[in-house]
Parts: structure tokens; sequence; C-alpha cells
């Protein structure tokens, strides 16, 4: 286990490093950098000279890396080139709303797609199976942003029910306002997950129904529903904790198109700006700040896989 | 008496060919994959939309629209018999636009998704076909690549590289080869170890042949498979940069970039939206479908 454990740690270690050099190649290459900050056009060449000399940009690529890297690990970003602050505190201020958009589309996604998986696994091609594996196929194939604008196009547009943007109405400190504002946003990004779960506990559940288990719980006289829902759930789940993981990814990438679509005041919104304003040092805070949430997640779901698993835990023993 | 005996023999013989051909056809490939799509009809009319997708595309310079020619007298324009899906808000035909849109759509999912099928292809061919030390290095490569947050970093490359369609296809299809490598590398495995590709090597077949000739035929199924989901994959992701305005570039159009054109007047004129976002939807869905019949008919082994 810990052996283990070690082992998936170094491989995260060797992806950040990996992130970190690829999103610093691409500031290297870039136009421009953090000299113009400094420099002024009345200043002498000279004068210039000492400062990029001063902020060590006349070193080498892999120079500028490391002494980058050894403020990057302090959690310094740098200065923000369009708004002349720290990033690393203006990054941090937001990122508590888009995790909260993140942490509640996971538990709508898995508390939504249990249930419906099962169902759908339990009635295998009735037209219920079909309607559900129907809805899982469309939130599959429709791009998130589209999927959003469609929502926006009927509750707000249309039928004037929810507002469209933002995460609070001015003035209004309420829970019940937030989440009005976050019904939204909450629904788009869990639809993508939301819809391979379902495919994915379906399958599942398919398989689990034809095991003998299934035939003796059935034998003693348990309920259709307990068989579903308390033997099938646990062995169906099981798989999904890797696949929560995995989606941290999708839920990350999501999140920044999903706060573009609903102008959520989240590190998204922040990053599209500065990829417009072509600010480097913020969007490279963010590549890591997104790599590290990605990975760090990953780890914890293989790592939590092992300990609910025996048999995976017995294996690598 | 004894002639009788021979014709019926012969008889017997030729019903026996006959039902023997019979069993031969039920297994050929391309009736599985007939009988995969007859069973199921949400595919075969998948089939249908996607053909009408394809070649509206193809045929959209009939259309007598330019799809970029700017019209100040017919802006925001309702649907009607000229403007079949009216006018955007710089007075240019809504329809035509789509249909150019749909080609630049259907191309970068093409293009990435072949580029992806041939780079993954040849990596996991190398790695499976050769082994040892090289297939270690290539699948820890893989797997790093598996790893990466490739949307986010799509993004990062999209801003630094010049915007435009050949970019995009090479951005795309370097986030996305690692998934066929490893499928193919797998298949090669199985593969190498069977007896006509060790009875080719014995007779001096050079490597290179024994791959391109004995492997990529026997390992097609799961590279068609994989192939049709690429697409639709590399539709969507090309649909969110385009969204983002890191894709297709203005006024160039793609669905992407339509819906994101679309955003601005979304609450007077959600026709507007709703049409590329339904392009895309059939589309992609349409490929996924296909892709998952071609898994059940090409991969009996997985499915049921």
């Amino acid at each position: 286990m810990l052996k283990y454990s070690i082992k998936r740690f170094g491989q995260l270690v060797v992806i950040m490093l990996l992130i970190s050099f690829f999103s610093f190649a691409v500031i290297y290459f870039a136009p421009g950098d953090a000299s113009s900050l400094y420099i002024s056009p009345d200043m002498t060449e000279e004068q210039k000279t000492a400062i990029i000399a001063d902020l060590g940009l006349n070193q080498g690529m892999l120079q500028q890396y490391i002494g980058w890297a050894k403020r990057a690990i302090q959690g310094d970003f740098g200065i923000s080139l369009a708004n002349k602050t720290p990033v690393t505190p203006q990054l941090l201020n937001k990122l508590p709303a888009t995790l909260l958009l993140m942490g509640s589309s996971l538990v709508l996604s898995v508390v939504l797609a249990v249930p419906l998986g099962l169902i759908a696994g339990r009635t295998k091609n009735s037209i219920l199976d079909n309607l559900i594996s129907g809805i899982a196929y469309v939130g599959m194939s429709l791009p998130s942003f589209a999927f959003g604008m469609l929502l926006i196009i009927v509750f707000t547009a249309r039928l004037r029910l929810l507002p469209s943007s933002g995460m609070r109405t001015g003035g209004v400190n309420s829970t019940i306002d937030l989440i009005r504002h976050m019904i939204m946003p909450c629904l788009t990004l869990s639809m993508a997950n939301l819809a391979r779960y379902i495919r994915y506990i379906r399958a599942n559940a398919i398989g689990q129904l034809s095991e003998e288990y299934v035939l003796t719980a059935k034998a003693k006289g348990t309920s259709d529903l307990k068989i579903l829902f308390h033997h099938v759930l646990k062995n169906t789940l099981l798989p999904i904790i890797t696949l929560l993981g995995m989606d941290i990814a999708t839920l990350v990438c999501g999140s920044f198109i999903v706060e573009t679509v609903f102008g959520w005041p989240g590190v998204g919104m922040t990053v599209m700006s500065a990829i417009n304003a072509r600010d480097y040092p913020v969007i490279m805070a963010y590549v890591m700040l997104s790599g590290l949430i990605l990975v760090v997640g990953n780890f914890a779901a293989d790592i939590l896989y092992a300990v609910v698993d025996p048999r995976i835990r017995r294996g690598m023993e | 008496m004894v002639n009788e005996q021979y014709i019926t023999d012969d008889l017997f013989q030729r019903e026996r060919d006959t039902e023997a051909a019979d069993i031969y056809i039920k297994h050929s490939l391309l009736r599985d994959i007939k009988k995969e799509f007859w069973n199921n009809k949400p595919a075969l009319i998948c089939v249908f939309l996607l053909a009408i997708v394809v070649v509206a595309a193809l045929l959209a310079p009939l259309s007598p629209y330019e799809p970029n020619a700017i019209n100040a007298m017919q802006r925001l324009k309702p649907m009607s018999a000229e403007h079949w899906f009216g006018t955007d808000e710089f007075g240019r035909d809504y329809f035509t636009r789509i249909l150019y849109g749909g080609r630049v759509s259907l191309a970068v999912g093409f293009a990435s998704m072949i580029v992806t099928v041939i780079i993954g292809t040849a990596i996991g061919i190398l790695s499976g076909y050769i082994g040892g030390k090289l297939d270690m290095m290539l699948m820890r490569f893989t797997d790093i690549f598996l790893a990466l947050p490739s949307t986010l970093l799509m993004v990062v490359l999209n801003t630094l590289l010049q915007p435009g369609l050949i970019t995009l296809v090479c951005v795309l299809s370097l986030f996305s080869w690692a998934s066929v490598a490893r499928i193919t590398r797998a298949e090669t495995i199985a593969l190498k170890e069977r007896d006509f590709v060790v009875a080719s090597k014995n007779l001096g077949t050079g490597n290179l042949k024994i791959a391109l000739v004995h492997i990529v035929p026997n390992i097609l199924g799961p590279i068609t498979v994989a192939a049709s989901l690429g697409v639709a994959n590399a539709i969507l992701t090309e649909s969110s940069l385009s969204f983002l305005g890191l894709g297709v570039q203005v006024p160039q159009a793609s669905w992407g970039s339509m819906l994101q054109t679309a955003q601005g007047n979304m609450m007077n004129n959600p026709l507007l939206a709703i049409f590329p976002g339904a392009c895309i939807l059939i589309t992609v869905l349409s490929f996924n479908l296909i892709g998952d019949v071609l898994r059940s008919a090409l991969e009996p082994k997985i499915v049921k």
C-alpha cells in the first residue's frame, strides 16, 4: 500500500513538472515579458539592459525556469501584466467561487446518475431505459456551452425564472439567491459527467444483475428495490471512484467554459480575460493551479480506490 | 438405382455447399456491421442525418449568398423564403453560414481524426511490436499524455500559436493520439504471437512489411471505432475552442464561433444560437452512436 502510494506520488510530481515546464515554455516563447512593466520609453539603453539583467531575463531558459520554479513553490507566481498586481492573491480570491461550483456539480452528477443508471440497467431495453440512455447520449454529444445557452434561452429569456449571470444579485445576500444563481451553471457543468456516469452505471448494473448473488438475494425474498440500491449499488459504485478522479479534468476545463457563459465570478473568468489580454503570468498560474487540482484528484481517487476495494489492496502486496 | 443414389448424393452435396456458403456470409464483417445497424434504428437514422449534413456542407457553394458578405439593410431578419434561417447581426444569410461552418467543423474533425489515428497507430504498433525498453518508454510517455489536462493546455497553446485551421488540427491531434496508441499497442501485442505473423517473420519478411501488411489490416476494427468516436470528440473540442475565440477566427464561420456571436443576441434572437447548437448535437451524436454500433459489430467480445 505504502509502496503503491509512493509510486503514484512520484508520477504526480513528474506530471506537475511537465505541466510547469510546458507552460513556462509557452511564456518564454511568447512575445513580450515582465520587463515591460518596469521599462518606460524615455529610459536609456543602459538602464533598460540593467533592468532586464536585474529581473534575470538575460539568462538562459533553463536558469529562468529554475528561478521561476523556486518562487512558484513558495506561491509567488509573479505580477500580472494587465493590472500590475501579484497574481497569487488575485487567483486565490476567486478560487472559492470556482470550487463551490465544481463541488456542487460533482455531487449533483453522482446523486442524479446513481438512481437513473440503476433504473436504466434494471429495466434494460424498456421505454424508460431508452429514454434515460437517450438523454445520456444527448448529454454526451452537446457541448456544455451550447447546453448552457439553451438553458438561458428557456429559463431566462422565455420563462424569466432564473437569473442568467453572476453569483449574487446586487445588495441581496441570501442563500436562496445564491442557489437561484447556481442552478443553471451547476446543471451545465455536471451534464457531461452525468451522461457518462449514467452510461457507466447502467452497463455495470446490467453486468451485476446477472451475478449469482442477485439470484440468492431474490431467492431469499429480498425486494427488487433493496437488491438494486443495496447489493448492486455497492458493486457498481467502486469503479465510479476512479471515474470521479479522472473527471476532475472535465470539471476544471468545463468550469472555465461554464464560467464564461454564465459570468460566474470564478478563476475561469479571470483567466479568460487574461487570455484575451495575453497576460501570461496569470495564464501560467492558472495552468499550475488546475494541474494541481487535477493531479491531486487523480491521486486521491487511486488511493481511495485501493482503500475501498480489498481485492486491489491485496493485489498490490 | 446407382444413378439415383448418385443424384441424391450430388443434391446433398450441393445442399451442404449452399449451407456452408450461408454460414460463411453470416460471419462476414460487412454483414455483421449491416446487421447491427438494421437492429439499431436510432443509429440508422443517425447515418441518414449525417449523410444529409455532409452532403449539405459539400454543396455549400451552391448557395446564392456569400457567407461573409455584410449587408446592413438585412440585419437580424427572421426566417423567410429568401433567408431560410434568417440573417445574423451583420445581415449575413444564416443558412449559408451554417453550411460553411459545417464545412469547417467537419474538415477539422476529420483532419484531426486522421492525424490522430496515424500518429496513435504508428506509436502503438511500434511500441507493441518491438517491445522491451522502447515499449516501456513509449508507454510512460503515453500515460503522461493521457494524464495531462488536455483542454487546458490546448487553450494555452492556442493563445501562443497563430490561430487557424492547421494549428487547430495539430493541437487537437497532439492531445488525442495517446488513447489510440494504447488500443493499438494492446492489439499488436496479441497479434504478434499469432502463427501467421511468426510464420511470415520466419520466411524473412521485413518488420515494416509485417506491420503494414499483417498487423494493420487485423486491427482495423478497433481503429475504426476509435476513429468514429475521435471525430465526435474533435468536433466537440473544436467548437469549444472556437466558442472561446481561440479556434477558427472571424469572419470565417464554424459552428462554435457562430454560437459565440449568437451569445450577444441570445435574449432577442434565440434561433441564432439554436441552429448551430442543433447542428453540433446532430453531428456529434451521430458519430458517437455510429462508433458504438461499430464497436458492438467489430468487437463482439466486449459488449453483451
